[in-house]
């Protein structure tokens, strides 16, 4: 084997080694250089219902997926913003989510002052989401109040489980 | 107003699974790209040292593609919202120990040597054995929650295969440390590393139920939360674990990746920065300890801070001492930035264990300080990913174990990474995926497996709605 060849091999296997390591950054680059990064609808609209959301929907129209419900303020996520699971987010595609320290809920809350099965959230049959108190012992608030009833669920509005907090964004 | 202009007033970034596409696709490219590279490799050795292209080179792609897309289709049908990067970036690893591990079969003093074993082809075998194991974990963990019911079995578990090999009769003593037991017919085996993911997952069972009681109890003295010492006994038995094992075992390596693990995830669990720093001043009390009066280690660290007098000591014979040390250092410096070439360097003077503790030296030296950067890299995006996985997942359970399969990767890589470049004293572990060892294959590649089963269920999108007889009940009250 000529010098040159092996010159050349040895190169480019570096360049392909690195080669491979940048796509797989490329890979995760959403993950490198922040995923995408939402408003949160400030706590003065939070309570009010759709209109003040209806407002700030313009910039934020991108995001609504094509070809999804006919509403056009349909959240299209769950965040939790407060509790030991902060961050965590889950898209709502029409699925019952669960709240509670069962093991088989969809978000498993670590929290003292939760259930077993605490609430869960659901779309009603035009799409509107709805939290339900499912007789937890310590309750869950929606703004301040305590759930009665199974309530419809405004955008942003907290929604209160013992430490945690989630609430609907689109 | 601030309501109309739409001043944004705090900013969450969101993790987790809006919407994720499978991403297989990403995936099988990466994973043939993963595939291609140690090929290339393979010829380059071939060409480099006999001046053709190997013979082998057609059945051994086959052979590694082969192994790649079944793990590829299973991860497809029974994990398909995993990480699409672990499995190429693991492949990758194993692809590139193989073809060092054959550059040094290759090696005429290497072949000339006693212990000599052609080891590539056992290699593969242990990859396939790996890759079947892999499988296996993806079929049957269906659900990572399952093992939560285990918690204290594998503790018991952890603990028997961590005791084995000082059972008479059935652990060998090789080189100094008592690590491997003796499977009659089949070869030796390595508990420790199978130990590692028990541990995680006695560790992750164990620290979410405690976390409270551990994170809340404690008095706040000189800006440390102290623990209080009912809260503190866990912590200290698995240290004292730890020190056993390197007091009987002579296995600094284990013994530091136990302890590391176990104060990670008791970090992660608590946010307790305190734990953090007991667990460097134990950590620190203990290998002082021992090393002042265990020679074995006595002589590790004396290695370590002189590798020349050693080196010396060695060439004139004296029983016990090693160059391997110096020659490994050697090897890096002889590499340079841009390397020797594959199959150009003398890496094969570390002589015994060069395949298995000391194959990053191979790589230093052939590849250069470009091509083990690349490597580390590689290492640290499998850790990134397991960490990404770790805050992705929805149960506290699944993070722990994540972030401690993940710690437990992280840390034996920079024990051994360390060790070989003279960071830190040598220990007896294995490079994970490079080094030629069937147990450090297998272990690592079920490690990966179980990483690939959290985050599937992490950024799996969740189920579709259940046919649900109360909602049709309930009457929605409208404001």
């Amino acid at each position: 084997m000529s010098e040159l060849t092996l010159t050349v091999m040895r190169l480019g296997f570096l360049a392909v080694l690195w080669l491979f390591v940048i796509v797989a950054v490329q890979v995760i680059r959403s993950d490198l250089f922040g995923t995408r990064v939402t408003q949160r609808a400030s706590r003065r609209d939070a309570g009010r219902p759709q209109q003040s959301a209806a407002r700030q929907a313009p910039p934020q129209q991108r995001q609504q997926p094509a070809g999804g419900r006919a509403r056009r303020n349909a959240p299209t996520k769950l965040v939790v913003t407060e509790g030991t699971l902060t961050g965590t987010t889950v898209a709502l595609q029409g699925q019952t989510i669960t709240l509670g320290r069962a093991h088989d809920s969809t978000i498993v809350l670590d929290d003292d002052y939760a259930s077993s099965r605490h609430a869960r959230i659901y779309p009603d049959r035009d799409g509107q989401w709805i939290v339900e108190d499912l007789g937890s012992t310590n309750g869950t608030y929606l703004d301040r109040s305590r759930l009665t009833t199974p309530t419809p669920i405004p955008l942003g509005a907290p929604i209160r489980i013992g430490k945690t907090v989630i609430e609907l964004r689109k | 107003m601030s309501s109309t202009t739409n001043t944004p007033t705090h900013h969450t970034s969101t993790i987790g699974s809006i919407g994720t596409p499978s991403r297989r696709n990403t995936e099988l490219a990466l994973l043939v790209f993963a595939v291609v590279i140690p090929v290339f490799a393979y010829a380059n050795v071939g060409l480099a040292i006999n001046g053709q292209v190997p013979s082998g080179l057609l059945s051994y792609g086959l052979g590694l593609g082969l192994l790649a897309g079944i793990a590829h289709l299973v991860v497809r049908k029974f994990a398909p919202y995993a990480d699409p990067l672990l499995l190429p970036l693991a492949t990758l690893l194993n692809g590139l120990g193989l073809v060092a591990i054959w550059r040094l079969d290759q090696s005429k003093l290497l072949q000339s040597l006693p212990t000599f074993v052609t080891a590539a082809p056992r290699q593969l075998l242990y990859t396939a054995l790996g890759i079947a194991l892999f499988i296996g974990v993806l079929i049957f963990l269906k659900d990572h929650r399952v093992l939560q019911r285990y918690t204290y079995i594998s503790m018991f578990v952890a603990l028997v295969l961590l005791i084995l090999p000082l059972v008479p009769g059935l652990g060998t003593d090789v080189f100094g440390a008592k690590i491997w037991i003796k499977i009659p017919g089949l070869g030796t085996l390595q508990p420790g590393e199978f130990a590692k993911i028990v541990l995680a997952v006695f560790f992750a069972g164990y620290l979410m139920v405690k976390r409270d009681a551990l994170a809340l109890a404690s008095r706040r003295f000189m800006g440390l939360y102290l623990p209080r010492g009912r809260d503190l006994g866990p912590i200290v038995v698995v240290w004292a674990i730890s020190i056993l094992i390197l007091v009987f075992e002579t296995d600094l390596g284990t013994s530091l990746l136990f302890f590391g693990m176990f104060v990670i995830m008791l970090y992660v669990a608590t946010e307790r920065t305190s734990w953090i720093v007991f667990g460097l001043l134990m950590s620190a009390v203990g290998a002082v300890g021992v090393a002042s009066f265990e020679p074995h280690i006595q002589q590790r660290v004396d290695a370590w801070l002189d590798p020349m007098r050693e080196y010396m000591l060695s060439r004139q014979g004296v029983v016990g001492h090693s160059e391997q040390a110096m020659q490994a250092l050697w090897a890096f410096g002889s590499g340079g930035t841009l390397g020797t070439g594959w199959g150009q360097g003398h890496s094969e003077l570390i002589r015994f264990a060069a395949n298995s503790d000391f194959i990053l030296a191979t790589f230093g030296e052939e590849l250069g300080l470009a091509g083990v950067m690349a490597i580390l890299l590689i290492y640290g995006l499998i850790v990134e990913r397991g960490v990404r996985t770790a805050l992705a997942a929805r149960d506290p359970f699944g993070k722990l174990l994540a972030i401690g399969l993940s710690g437990a990767f992280a840390l034996q890589v920079f024990v051994v990474a360390g060790g070989v470049m003279g960071l830190i004293p040598l220990t007896g572990m294995t490079m994970p995926f490079l080094a030629y060892g069937g147990s450090s294959v297998l272990a690592n590649w079920a490690l990966i497996g179980i990483l690939l089963r959290i985050s599937d269920t992490a950024r799996r999108p969740a189920p579709s709605p259940a046919p649900n007889p109360d909602a049709e009940m309930t009457q929605v009250v409208r404001p």
